[in-house]
């Protein structure tokens, strides 16, 4: 551990006519297995209580944003899955979604059920997954083999609808890569049978055990004010009272027609981020359910976006018109008009946003992404500031978050 | 769009317009926008945020309208309304082309810290009042500003952060082979069939130097 870092203004921080503390610097990452991938604290102790924490992000910058404005709309759907890594088809959709905003295109019915289901199946497995560590990361092992083996149950899934366990790529921009394959929603809905009982045996492992409460009730609070003057979204704003959801209040792709409850805590600490992560899977399974019993017929793409999205194979290798559509739109690209928009979406990790300004054609001029991460992990120097090192695991656990998309 | 249905939205920006006759409209596909000059930025974001409701800055990002153009860099905010439910976009351009500058925000919202930070790493937007203006994404020392267009897709040759591990290591970053990516040359050109030089470009490949311009 390194012991040579200076903050320039350690000596505003103290109180006035106190001694000065013995102060150690502390660098925990970017290579820890608590940090969830490459994010470093540059953190300054007093003893155990941390003083100062600096979080230094950037390790898995790969320039998405400037990658988007080099390549078509299609193009950057593979990109859309490296950002948070964990819930691809979520932020898939939202992309997607984004550009048919742009485009002014509504999707049908079928296509916006078959991309809630996904984004709902990717918002459990996110869930797991995070809940999964954060046991870990407190100490407990057991819960983290449950929501593993269900997590593969829905990779599984997703292997079947996509043909990729983890980097999806599932929507296009008026559509989908492919209709649901036969049996499918049968699979969703045994999964959707057989995985409440399991949530529920692998919560209570920790609801009520009274190690994991120790180590994250009344640890990491945040106000319902900082919440929102932080930008702070999604499970991590809902934990601190906060009750923003844009599945409820813009609804997008039809989520307006499920019936599902936004759960809201009030306390803010890492105890409630957990619980609030544990109902919205209840919620999920609820919404998929509702989704797959009302699966709409009809067509699964926008099927007058000519310009927009491939026409079907069989017609491309036997018409001219559909040849040169499908030509024009791999070279070109989907032509979209001149205009900016900026769309968000309710992703497992927070509010994932996406502002594209176009100058028409079928590349973007800007595409910037909003990620959750980003804005989530911004409150880090304050909440970290008082809490004991070992609380730091806890803390950094109980947001989530995921820096391929923090960094993007 | 759901913005353009809400009545007390409509209202809350109308009133605003009406309240300080700098403010302009600016064409958007969704969501109300507008024009703002930068040197009011802090003023007119605090009316927004205190007197109509939009309490929570969703985004702030920049937008590089190219060499040449005037002004070049749009600084673009996104407010949103937790109990309206509705956002607002808010742009305003730096003044001043070569050097640009924009009024800080992070007194209104923290939150704001962290984006200023990106825009200044990946534009060279300078943000007045900003507490600790430092690089976030990119290292500190890094000498370019990667999302101006003219900042080459696949990177310009820089040496390593540790100067030290670059005298022993000899190693330094290169620029990406682009050949067979799936890149435009020209970022938002429309015809895209005849812009593409890199792939058609024959005087070099993966396995010879490409020339010195």
């Amino acid at each position: 551990m390194a012991t040579d870092f200076t903050f320039p203004d350690s000596a505003a921080t103290r109180a006035a006519g106190e001694a000065e503390p013995e102060k150690m610097s502390l660098s925990m990452g970017p290579s820890h297995p608590s940090t969830h991938g490459v994010l470093r604290l540059q953190m300054e102790l007093d003893g155990e209580i941390v003083t100062k924490a600096d979080p230094v992000v950037g390790y898995l910058h790969r320039g998405d944003e400037k990658i988007a404005e080099n390549m078509t709309y299609n193009q950057f759907v593979p990109y859309t899955d490296r950002l948070d890594y964990l819930a691809p088809l979520a932020n898939n959709m939202a992309y997607a979604i984004a550009v048919e905003r742009l485009a002014k295109l509504e999707v049908p019915p079928r296509c916006q059920a078959i991309r809630v289901i996904t984004a709902e199946l990717a918002r459990i497995s996110s869930h797991l997954m995070g809940l999964g560590a954060y046991a870990i990361d407190v100490g407990a092992w057991t819960v983290f083999l449950y929501t593993f083996g269900e997590r593969e149950k829905l990779y599984r899934l997703f292997e079947e609808l996509t043909g990729a366990r983890f980097t999806t790529s599932y929507t296009r921009i008026g559509g989908l890569a492919r209709d649901v394959p036969d049996g499918w929603l049968r699979h969703v809905a045994q999964f959707c049978e057989q995985f409440p009982p399991i949530l529920e045996e692998s919560m209570k492992l920790l609801t009520r055990n009274k190690i994991f409460m120790d180590r994250t009730v009344g640890i990491g609070v945040i106000s319902r004010e900082d919440a929102i003057a932080y930008g702070l979204t999604g499970p991590n704003a809902r934990g601190s009272g906060v009750p923003l959801d844009l599945r409820k209040d813009m609804p997008y792709s039809g989520y307006e027609q499920y019936d599902f409850d936004v759960p809201v805590a009030t306390g803010g600490d890492c105890y409630d981020r957990y619980l609030i992560r544990g109902e919205e899977m209840r919620q999920a399974v609820r919404i998929i359910r509702q989704a797959v019993e009302r699966f709409p017929d009809g067509p699964w793409f926008a099927t007058d976006a000519r310009k927009i999205f491939a026409p079907p194979k069989d017609k491309v290798l036997t018409s001219m018109e559909e040849l040169i559509q499908n030509f024009m739109l791999v070279t070109e690209g989907p032509q979209m008009p001149a205009g900016e928009v900026y769309f968000e979406a309710e992703n497992p990790k927070g509010v994932l946003g996406f502002y594209i300004v176009s100058k028409g054609g079928g590349v973007p001029w800007r595409l910037k992404i909003r990620s959750p991460s980003f804005c989530n992990l911004s409150i880090l120097p304050k909440v970290c500031v008082g809490a004991l090192l070992a609380d730091i695991v806890a803390i950094l656990g109980s947001f989530d978050f995921v820096m391929g998309e923090c960094d993007r | 769009m759901p913005s353009e249905e809400n009545p007390r939205s409509e209202s809350a920006v109308t009133a605003f317009k009406a309240r300080f006759p700098q403010v302009a409209d600016r064409p958007s596909l969704d969501h109300p926008a507008v024009n703002v000059p930068a040197s009011d930025v802090p003023v007119l974001l605090k009316s927004l945020k205190e007197e109509s409701g939009f309490d929570m800055l969703a985004d702030l990002t920049a937008i590089d309208w190219a060499e040449g153009a005037s002004p070049r860099f749009t600084v673009v905010y996104h407010l949103y309304s937790t109990a309206r439910h509705d956002y607002i976009r808010v742009a305003a351009g730096c003044p001043d082309d070569s050097a640009p500058a924009m009024p800080s925000i992070t007194s209104l919202w923290p939150g704001a810290n962290w984006h200023e930070r990106e825009v200044f790493d990946m534009f060279g937007i300078r943000f007045e009042g900003h507490p600790d203006l430092r690089r976030i994404l990119m290292w500190e020392g890094y000498p370019y500003h990667p999302l101006r267009k003219e900042f080459p897709l696949a990177g310009i040759e820089t040496p390593l952060p540790d100067l030290e591990v670059a005298a022993e290591t000899g190693a330094g970053l290169e620029p990406a082979p682009m050949m067979g990516g799936p890149f435009v040359a020209s970022p938002g050109q429309i015809n895209m069939t005849e812009a593409e030089p890199r792939a058609k470009d024959e005087s070099w490949t993966e396995r010879h130097e490409k020339p010195n311009p």
